[in-house]
């Protein structure tokens, strides 16, 4: 019996290498002394990005893991290379009440991105009812769930959980999986550790976290809503986190010639008069996804601001209208001559 | 101590069943567990699996994806395994895939929220005897496209059906030796569109009630473009009829109610032994790209469309004057069978240059010889005084090499 048992352990495990290879508890990898108040064990270092993807108003704790004695290297306009053994961990969760923190937060789902020698590998773990673990899963979940915002008004949302396929067409670049948030030039902000308030590049380089950071001074990036940058610069900002994963050279929408990222020159591939070409009804009858000065004709506003899976963009991680960012995009297409 | 070994023996033979799904797990049934089923086979299954699926019908609200090279989805018939979307809540799609050399045959995809069946960056992909469809009619609310692979290679979709799309049922775009072949397509905006693609062969198809049947465009600001070597051969395309339904702004917009075999920009185009009537636009139609385009790679004219051996009958009834205004404003009465705008680049149009842009061989029609104009639109908007249609068929008289028969890489 034990032998059969074990035979068909090993087919099993086999037969998935997706199984093989991550563990079936987000606890079994220990990285947190707190699992439930997202408390990281020493070595696992909690940051955040200056333009962080809009998923539904949820709040996302981050962390990366790097295996002891080892560092990143600096990329400004990529992700950093990160050695293999590597973990990104993101976990999403929405504010019991977004006007007072301190009441807590419901888990929702923990994402790895896990550097093998043979690549990344994207998992997903769902909490459980009570908050003690989060369980594997690779085919996603709807949670129907809900939170009081920062008006103090009840939100109820159908998050989804991304299968691994979903995972993959956010973070391929020409069918390689890559991590999308710690780019050189996000990273360059503020966090509070435990030590205090400091620079994020300047921590990790003091801790030996990484290398190869130039010795010149490095640009502080535009944060999209912060009111200290021009509206361009905040617009360019959220369209380059918000959309320029898919959005670029072979990313998952390449094929729309419609190109997204901070380092794209004004023009066509902009969007800028450029017509729509496989969009349907995303079109909403308008002639060119940026109409110069008329936002109100633009089918880039008429995306971002629809919550019809049809029409709306981006089309993964998003199912309800980010009701700050609108009025940004707006302005920024009226400027545009 | 035994009875915790049992339990995760069972629980484990379990889950092992579900998910290599060779035994009772395939082929899956429709269920209230069917899209978590089928999910879970299209990611964890190996290459060169076969995932089937039972009679019946699939109600998902969710779009479904496949990122697993070789594998096989196959169900019990065009008409018989239906995966439904009509409730469709997340993707903007129904079915995606991005992986090379997947088989889909034997079913049907109906009523989902955006494009049908997507198909990303494929080397290699077949749809054999698959139906998409919106089943309300033709509506703008569809979806785009019904078929849709782009960025792939060894295209081939064969004995499909495609009804109801608000762009086009059968869309290939941007990519590279395809085959289309002995399908149907029925109440779309276009029946079957080959876009900015490159060795293509659209043959034995029938392609009727769609608002253009068979579509050859080619257009500005993609990563691929110059759109050549397009074979268009036996197929029918008939009673094209329905009104233009397509959201505004998307270029299939602008296909005239009523248009049989469309050519725009495009290089190296037979169009041979089809039998195209009752459209009551054109039977065939050449024409350039209008808009302005800013993109300097960008080629707006077609050069080098042979029209040979097709049986044109009872076409140009009643051109559609809004959006195909530049032949009403010219011709009175019956459109000509086969229409060229006759835009060239100003260096050919002033006569120091000649290239071979529409050729025609012998075209057959059951009262005459079939009528061909050259609308000669440069001519009227450069000097109108001098304009005048040129009906002269053997003017364009000529032979070209036949296109060559699509090789796929594996083949």
């Amino acid at each position: 019996m034990k032998t059969l048992f074990k035979i068909l352990i090993v087919f099993f495990l086999s037969s998935s290498p997706l199984r093989a290879e991550t563990f079936a508890l987000l606890s079994e990898y220990n990285f947190f002394q707190n699992i439930k108040g997202q408390v990281p064990n020493k070595g696992v270092i909690p940051y955040h990005i200056a333009n962080p993807l809009f998923s539904d108003y949820t709040y996302k704790f981050r962390f990366v893991s790097m295996p002891d004695d080892s560092m990143a290297s600096y990329n400004h306009e990529q992700v950093f290379d990160f050695p293999i053994g590597t973990t990104i961990i993101k976990t999403f969760a929405y504010p019991v009440d977004d006007r007072n923190l301190k009441k807590g937060f419901q888990l929702l789902e923990t994402r790895l991105l896990i550097h093998k020698k043979e690549g990344w590998i994207p998992v997903s773990y769902i909490w459980n009812d009570n908050q003690t673990d989060a369980e594997r899963e690779f085919i996603g979940k709807t949670i129907e769930t809900s939170w009081v915002d920062k008006n103090g008004v009840s939100q109820n949302v159908r998050y989804r959980v991304p299968n691994i396929n979903q995972c993959k067409s956010c973070h391929q670049l020409n069918k390689v999986i890559k991590p999308i948030g710690p780019k050189g030039r996000n990273m360059n902000v503020d966090f509070l550790y435990e030590e205090g308030k400091k620079n994020q590049l300047e921590y990790w380089e003091f801790n030996e976290l990484l290398t190869n950071l130039p010795k010149k001074k490095i640009s502080k990036p535009a944060i999209w809503d912060n009111e200290l940058f021009s509206v361009p610069e905040r617009a360019r900002a959220y369209l380059d986190s918000n959309c320029a994963h898919c959005h670029r050279k072979g990313g998952s929408a390449g094929n729309s010639g419609f190109y997204l990222s901070l380092e794209q020159a004004d023009g066509v591939a902009l969007g800028i008069r450029k017509r729509p070409v496989a969009a349907g009804r995303g079109s909403g009858g308008m002639a060119y996804v940026i109409d110069p000065g008329k936002p109100e004709d633009s089918i880039l506003l008429y995306r971002m601001a629809s919550t019809d899976p049809g029409i709306m963009m981006p089309e993964l991680s998003r199912s309800l209208n980010h009701k700050e960012a609108l009025p940004l995009i707006y302005d920024w297409i009226k400027e545009i001559e | 101590m035994k009875s915790y070994f049992l339990n995760i023996f069972v629980l484990n033979f379990l889950i092992f069943i579900n998910f290599t799904g060779f035994l009772f797990a395939n082929p899956i049934q429709p269920g209230p567990l069917s899209y978590e089923e089928i999910q879970k086979a299209m990611i964890l299954s190996k290459p060169g699996d076969v995932i089937e699926l039972g009679e019946g019908i699939f109600e998902f609200e969710d779009g479904l994806s496949l990122d697993i090279d070789n594998v096989i989805i196959s169900g019990e018939g065009i008409n018989k395994t239906i995966l439904s979307f009509k409730n469709q809540k997340s993707g903007a799609e129904g079915l995606m895939i991005t992986s090379n050399g997947v088989i889909l045959k034997d079913f049907a995809v109906e009523d989902t929220i955006g494009d049908a069946i997507v198909v990303k960056g494929a080397n290699g992909i077949s749809f054999i005897r698959v139906r998409t469809e919106w089943t309300g009619g033709p509506k703008e609310s569809n979806g785009a496209y019904g078929f849709y692979p782009v960025q792939s290679t060894d295209v081939l979709i064969d004995g499909c059906v495609a009804i109801g799309a608000s762009d086009a049922g059968i869309y290939v775009g941007q990519s590279e030796r395809i085959k289309v072949l002995n399908s149907i397509a029925r109440y779309n905006v276009a029946g079957i569109e080959i876009e900015n693609s490159f060795y293509a062969e659209v043959i034995g198809n029938i392609s009727e009630h769609n608002t253009g049947g068979i579509l050859v465009f080619d257009l500005p600001d993609l990563p691929q473009q110059g759109g050549h070597h397009i074979l268009v051969e036996n197929n029918i395309v008939r009673n094209n009829d329905t009104e233009n339904f397509a959201p505004e702004g998307n270029i299939v917009g602008n296909t005239p109610n009523g248009t049989g075999i469309m050519v725009m920009a495009n290089q190296f185009v037979e169009i041979k032994n089809n039998e195209i009537k009752d459209n009551a636009t054109a039977g065939i139609l050449i024409a350039s790209y209008q808009d302005e385009a800013e993109d300097k790679n960008y080629n707006p004219i077609a050069s080098n469309i042979f029209i040979h051996g097709n049986s044109l009958n009872n076409n140009g009834f009643n051109v559609d004057k809004v959006r195909a205004s530049p032949i009403s404003e010219v011709i009175n009465g019956k459109a000509p069978d086969i229409i060229w705008d006759g835009v060239v680049p100003f260096i050919e149009w002033i006569g120091f240059r000649n290239s071979s842009r529409i050729i025609l061989g012998d075209n057959y029609s059951d009262s005459s010889t079939p009528i061909f104009a050259n609308l000669k639109l440069m001519t009227k908007f450069l000097i109108s005084s001098l304009h005048k249609v040129d009906t002269n068929y053997e003017n364009y008289r000529g032979e070209l090499k036949p296109i060559r028969p699509v090789i796929f890489e594996k083949d």
